[in-house]
């Protein structure tokens, strides 16, 4: 496509720089949350399994702690949430702009969401497989590492896709309130500016980055998974 | 030697203890397969349990050569464990891991790091269970027999002198059933580990056991022998099980013989007893004509057996009855 064409289809895009700034800028917050939100989420997740009611480590006033704060950080809306942080996010990165501003809620958002998923995930590990590692004297670390998580592979890694799909809804929520990617662009441009060109680039480029994440996510499971 | 003294399992449901396992003591002897033979829910699977500590019991002892269990914490029960293999119903094999580190596992487990090492003794073990050509495959790939045999290779791994097995046979077929079974009477015997196995199966106990005890509702009922118990079941329960395994004798307890004329015995032979003509002697010497209305020779493991029941006339009959006895022949009167 030349110049005069993208022109004529997007009259008010005239910096695609701009456009391809944002794309970077979104995908930097979805690398950077994703992968804290794994580093947390992941733990978090083992620790509520193994905690839960007749489970390895059952702990039932632990379990209702951590139970009671995933749910409660998962019931509030992303947007708002992420302004009730700004204090925390200021005093733990040192702005509440930007990408680095908008890290904190996200993996803040994201992690109890996706620690639920992992706890799920690994309930579906039959329970006899556990027993047997048990019988063969493995410790519960033992057992987390090298039962739990690799036979749990495909639904963790499905949950990690859900989780990263969310991640990208969060992002482009976050731009309305500073965090900048495409969706600042869509609110800026698309809805405070009523260019509804710039709307239709951010959504398509949402799409396919979501469609993108799919893909990927449904191949590593598929390679993985042999039951 | 497993020994239980005094050992008795609730389990809390909903706040109230619903007795699994009456109070028993049972002592498995080193070297020997104990089959421990029950319905479903009678307990048989919390009694195995219960040697591993997978079940800790709700009172008594449980002590494996001397070793007191129920006293060990984590780290040791944990060494205890891996000298006692465990082999399962539905084989519980990790489905994300190939043949080859299924059996590796438990050898990882227990602190062995050198790959060759490792490699050795899997192939070792694999080709001892038949399975050398499969080391790579998944478990998805292969036959519920299969499945069972690397079950077996994995449990044998860390060279345990004790090997469990929770129904290893319920979900096979008869042939591969009797495959396995082999398999697990040729590791007792060149191995000499104990092998303590449960099984809803009187074919089973047969087949593999040199003792059996029988669980009825948490209650021991009857223990011995297989032999014993198989020839000569005295309660009910056992009964039933040999009948089952002995389907022409079921017809035996409803006394279908009524109306057959004659003293109705069910003479039992063991050994080499059931390969001598000694009824036809006898029967000969004493003038007593008789009448075979079912029979069955068979092996109990390895040592074979035969089982009659005979309707006997004539005046001898008390004169065979001895005679008989005297020859090593186990008679019981079902009716005169
Ligand atoms: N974890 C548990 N919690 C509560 N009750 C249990 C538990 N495990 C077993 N029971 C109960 O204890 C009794 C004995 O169960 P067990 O599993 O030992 O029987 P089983 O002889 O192995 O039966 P099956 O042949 O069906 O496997 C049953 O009444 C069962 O309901
Ligand atoms: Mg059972």
């Amino acid at each position: 496509m030349s110049a005069p064409v993208l022109q004529t289809l997007f009259p008010h895009i005239d910096d695609w720089a701009e456009i391809g700034r944002a794309c970077v800028d979104t995908l930097l917050m979805l690398g950077g949350s994703l992968a804290l939100t794994v580093v947390i989420g992941l733990p978090l997740g083992v620790l509520l399994y193994l905690t839960g009611k007749g489970q390895l480590r059952e702990m039932p006033k632990l379990y209702g702690v951590l139970s009671l704060l995933v749910n409660v950080l998962r019931s509030i809306p992303f947007i708002i949430l992420m302004i009730v942080l700004m204090p925390v996010t200021y005093a733990l990165v040192g702005t509440k702009l930007g990408i680095r501003g908008a890290i904190p809620p996200l993996v803040i958002g994201a992690a109890p969401f996706f620690a639920r998923l992992v706890e799920t995930s690994l309930r579906e590990v039959q329970q006899g497989v556990i027993e047997a590692s048990q019988a063969m004297g493995a410790s519960v670390w033992q057992i987390v590492r090298h039962v739990l998580l690799p036979e749990a592979r495909g639904g963790l890694i499905a949950s990690t896709t859900v989780t990263a799909i969310a991640l990208v809804g969060y992002t482009a929520m976050g731009g309305a309130i500073g965090a900048g990617g495409l969706g600042d662009l869509a609110y800026r441009y698309g809805y405070l500016s009523y260019q509804s060109d710039y709307m239709l680039v951010t959504v398509v480029l949402l799409v396919v980055l979501v469609q993108l994440l799919q893909m990927l996510g449904d191949r590593i499971v598929s390679r993985y998974n042999r039951r | 030697m497993i020994r239980f003294s005094d050992v008795h399992k609730s389990y809390r449901v909903d706040g109230r203890d619903i007795p699994a396992l009456q109070p028993f003591d049972l002592a498995i002897e080193s070297g020997e397969v104990f089959g421990i033979i029950g319905h479903s829910g009678a307990g048989k699977s919390t009694l195995i349990r219960l040697i591993n500590l997978l079940e800790r019991p709700s009172g008594g002892r449980i002590a494996i050569d001397g070793v007191e269990m129920t006293t060990l914490d984590e780290p040791a029960l944990r060494v205890q464990r891996r000298r006692i293999g465990m082999i399962f119903q539905h084989f519980n094999l990790l489905a994300s891991q190939t043949v080859a580190d299924n059996v590796a596992f438990p050898l990882r487990l227990a602190g062995e790091r050198d790959a060759g090492t490792i490699r050795a003794r899997v192939d070792e073990l694999l080709a001892r269970v038949g399975l050398a050509a499969h080391a790579d495959k998944y478990p998805s790939q292969l036959s519920g027999g299969q499945k069972q045999r690397v079950g077996i290779a994995r449990a044998l791994a860390n060279r345990p002198s004790i090997l469990l097995c929770d129904e290893a046979t319920s979900a096979l077929d008869p042939q591969t059933t009797a495959s396995v079974l082999d398999l697990l009477a040729e590791i007792n015997r060149e191995l000499k580990l104990t092998i303590v196995l449960i099984t809803h199966e009187m074919d089973v106990v047969r087949r593999v056991c040199d003792r059996v005890a029988v669980l009825d509702a948490g209650i021991i009922v009857e223990s011995g022998a297989v032999a014993d118990v198989f020839l000569h079941p005295q309660h009910p329960t056992t009964r039933r099980f040999v009948n089952e395994a002995l389907p022409e004798e079921a017809a035996t307890e409803q006394a279908p013989f009524a109306r057959v004329p004659g003293r109705i015995l069910r003479l039992s032979f063991r050994g080499e007893a059931t390969w001598t003509p000694t009824l036809s002697r006898v029967m000969r010497e004493t003038g007593v004509d008789f009448n075979i209305l079912a029979g069955r020779i068979d092996r109990i493991k390895a040592l074979p057996y035969g089982q009659l029941t005979l309707a006997m006339e004539g005046a001898g009959v008390d004169r065979a009855l001895a005679a008989l006895r005297a020859a090593g022949i186990e008679i019981e009167e079902i009716a005169a």
